[in-house]
């Protein structure tokens, strides 16, 4: 198979402008992980994106912070955020209500290439919360499953009680064209499923390595594991895509704050494929 | 129907994958058939490792008891894995309990028989521990991952 293009949908807007949004319904996911669904406040707006981009998310008199899309692509105007409270400004939206207001800047960066790997296998490895921003891209692809192969989620996290999206999770779990595999790194008594970090459950995964394309997102160190251990597996280095995350600020790679070797992740990525940042990932002065 | 033979058995798990055949049916004779029900221990933290599993359904937990506490699981192994390693080195004693936690089918290795064998051949002790240590370094690479407790508070 061809190594498989990145897709990039970029704001249409002024994109140093955030536009109003307002903020429809909140949810509790996990002790400290919350997503917010918000609209225009403008119905004129049409905000669209692809699987894997990331608004700039403004909370008014706190501060702006890159949070990946976690919602469905298909819903225009619906756009969810999925994010864990650790800073100022996450604690700050974590405190929104419905009818409260914040600004976005956005869509930024690349996507995950689910439009391009058709007849493929498509194997999603997330770690924690990095099954956010892999969420847009398994709506997509379970709205167009007639297109792929075997489609697979192999999802690690911390323990059962961090497990995110829990309902949506078992939904998948029911269809008969989604295989799901869940592991938590502690287990407790009553867990029943899988003990072991996630990169344990790639050997034993049913798909084909030669026709697989894999998006991998989750803390940088279980990327650079998972990925590897695709590779051991038989995956292809140009078909492994990774979601990279720095400090990004402007969005549109003119700041410089989230330059990562000769890219910009924010312009660049977040997606990247292994082959273009594994010289890089490895590298503890980058 | 056909009846599955012990050594087709052997040949078919992932572990003996490529195995001479020759060395399969040498060692066939320390290998049985086990099925173990949900909730039964196959061994217990402190008792002596005379046996190692190849899984072949099921799914297994390793784990880890405290004084007043609940057991914590460290590992669960599914099907085409190894359960067990401490039947290799002295002084044979398990250092975790091994619940089931699904119905598992097993083949259950005597490890006495199989180290007398190794013994006796030492290039099927070989082949038996470049196996052995490639699991022993997969379980050795998760466990340090999950020590970085990578999804924990930042």
């Amino acid at each position: 198979m061809e190594p498989v293009e990145k897709e990039v949908l970029t704001a249409v807007q002024n994109p140093m402008l955030p536009l109003i949004f307002q903020v429809r319904s909140r949810k509790q996911e996990t002790n400290d992980t919350f997503t917010l669904e918000i609209e225009p406040l403008d119905s004129k707006s049409e905000f669209k994106f692809l699987p894997g981009q990331f608004n700039m998310v403004y909370v008014f008199g706190v501060g702006e912070v890159p949070i990946s899309i976690s919602g469905d692509p298909s819903k225009k105007n619906r756009i969810m955020h999925t994010t864990r409270m650790v800073g100022i400004v996450t604690k700050a939206m974590g405190k929104l209500k419905k009818g409260d207001l914040l600004g976005i800047r956005g869509p930024f960066g690349s996507s995950w290439p689910v439009d391009k790997c058709s007849g493929c296998d498509i194997v999603i490895v997330a770690g924690g919360i990095g099954l956010a921003p892999l969420r847009p891209a398994i709506y997509y692809i379970l709205s167009n499953r007639e297109r792929y192969n075997r489609v697979i989620l192999l999802y690690g996290a911390r323990t059962p009680d961090d497990i995110l999206y829990k309902n949506e999770i078992e939904k998948w779990r029911s269809r008969f064209d989604f295989e799901v595999y869940v592991t938590v790194d502690r287990g407790i008594s009553g867990w029943k499923g899988n003990v072991g970090v996630v990169t344990t459950l790639i050997p034993r995964a049913p798909f084909e390595p030669e026709n697989t394309v894999a998006l991998v997102c989750g803390p940088e160190i279980m990327m650079r594991f998972t990925a590897l251990e695709l590779i051991k597996r038989g995956v292809k280095e140009n078909n492994i895509f990774l979601s990279m995350e720095r400090n990004m600020k402007c969005g549109i790679g003119l700041c410089g704050h989230c330059q990562f070797g000769p890219v910009f992740i924010c312009k660049d990525g977040p997606v990247f494929s292994y082959n273009q940042v594994k010289d890089l990932i490895f590298k503890r002065e980058i | 129907m056909a009846v599955e033979t012990l050594e087709r058995l052997l040949a078919e798990h992932p572990f003996f994958k490529d195995l001479k055949k020759d060395y399969l049916s040498f060692i066939v004779g320390c290998a049985r058939n086990a099925f173990y029900k949900p909730g039964e221990f196959i061994f217990r933290e402190g008792e002596e490792a005379q046996e190692f599993y190849l899984i072949r359904d099921g799914k297994v937990a390793l784990e880890i008891s405290f004084p007043g506490k609940k057991p914590v699981i460290i590992q669960t192994l599914e099907s085409g894995e190894v359960l067990g390693w401490s039947w290799i080195t002295p002084p044979y004693y398990w250092h975790f309990d091994a619940r089931v936690v699904e119905p598992t089918r097993a083949i259950a290795f005597d490890g006495k028989c199989l180290r007398n064998k190794c013994e006796e051949d030492h290039s099927l002790g070989y082949e038996i521990l470049k196996r052995f240590i490639t699991v022993v370094e997969q379980r050795l690479q998760a466990t340090r991952i999950q020590l970085l407790d990578l999804y924990g508070a930042s």
